[in-house]
């Protein structure tokens, strides 16, 4: 089986995916859709020899925060919740920008001028952990710190507001 | 043994900028279309991996591993996000009872 066929198959499951993800009415069924469109990105990746993101990608996003996202669909209970009917205006106005957006990106993309790909023997091991770890912690060990505090950040700011307040509005 | 094939083999980088493109306009669409928070936040995180694929398509075209790093730290600040969002959302469906993002439209009651 050659490559491009492969690519165009794991891009059309990706597009459709996708599309499921948007058009299903169930949310529960949303998310086990935006699992599996994750899940054939990381196939993606694996293509392209970026083993290491491959990896991280099933882990953080189909495993740590779409679990998230099913754990709060399942405690809010929405379940049983019929989606409202759409406007017929804001259907057809979403279709109109999301075509328009597209044509207007790929016709931007089609003009730009790209330089020639660069493959030698060191490309392969690129997407490697080693190599990966090695840029990582010394020309990106600043980001690499700032994001921990990012993290931290964002786990008082999650506890805060799950705190339940003494008085309660209303 | 792949990559050397891969680029070479048909599949250009163009192929995956469209297959990005498409990812994106989807995630804006469902943005525009959906009226469920939640469903607003994955299509959020779509969008976020339609920009990680054509990251790591471009570092893996010039062999260079910065794209990938990239991609780590979009990852980072999603999950980040993801927690924060769906907290907030937590606290707007107790004074509501709804996730509808209509019944969102006003700050003060």
């Amino acid at each position: 089986m050659s490559l491009d066929l492969i690519f165009y198959i794991l891009g059309g499951l990706t597009i459709g995916t996708a599309l499921m993800v948007v058009l299903s009415k169930h949310p529960v069924r949303s998310v086990l859709y935006l699992v599996l469109t994750f899940f054939l990105i990381s196939a993606n990746y694996v293509m392209m020899n970026a083993q290491f993101i491959a990896i991280v990608n099933i882990i953080v996003y189909a495993g740590a925060i779409m679990v998230l996202f099913l754990f709060v669909l399942m405690l809010l209970n929405l379940n049983k919740e019929n989606e409202p009917k759409h406007s017929l205006w804001m259907t057809v106005g979403a279709m109109i920008a999301g075509g328009g957006l597209f044509l207007v990106l790929v016709a931007a993309m089609r003009d730009a001028i790209l330089a020639a790909p660069m493959i030698d023997e060191n490309s392969e091991k690129v997407g490697l952990v080693e190599n990966l770890g090695q840029v990582l912690f010394t020309k990106y060990v600043l980001p690499f710190e700032v994001s921990s505090i990012l993290f931290l950040a964002a786990m008082v700011g999650a506890v805060l507001l799950a705190k339940r307040e003494k008085q309660t509005i209303e | 043994m792949l990559l050397a094939t891969l680029f070479e083999s048909g599949v250009k980088i163009e192929h995956y900028m469209v297959l990005a493109t498409a990812l994106f306009v989807i995630g804006v669409f469902g943005v525009l279309y959906r009226k469920n928070a939640i469903i607003l936040l994955m299509c959020i995180e779509l969008m976020l991996n339609a920009v990680n694929l054509l990251l790591v398509a471009f570092s893996t075209y010039f062999g260079q591993a910065d794209g990938q790093l990239f991609v780590f730290f979009i990852m980072v600040v999603a999950a980040a996000e993801a927690t924060v969002g769906l907290s907030i959302l937590v606290l707007l469906y107790r004074n509501t009872r709804s996730t509808d993002i209509r019944l969102f439209n006003k700050l003060k009651n």
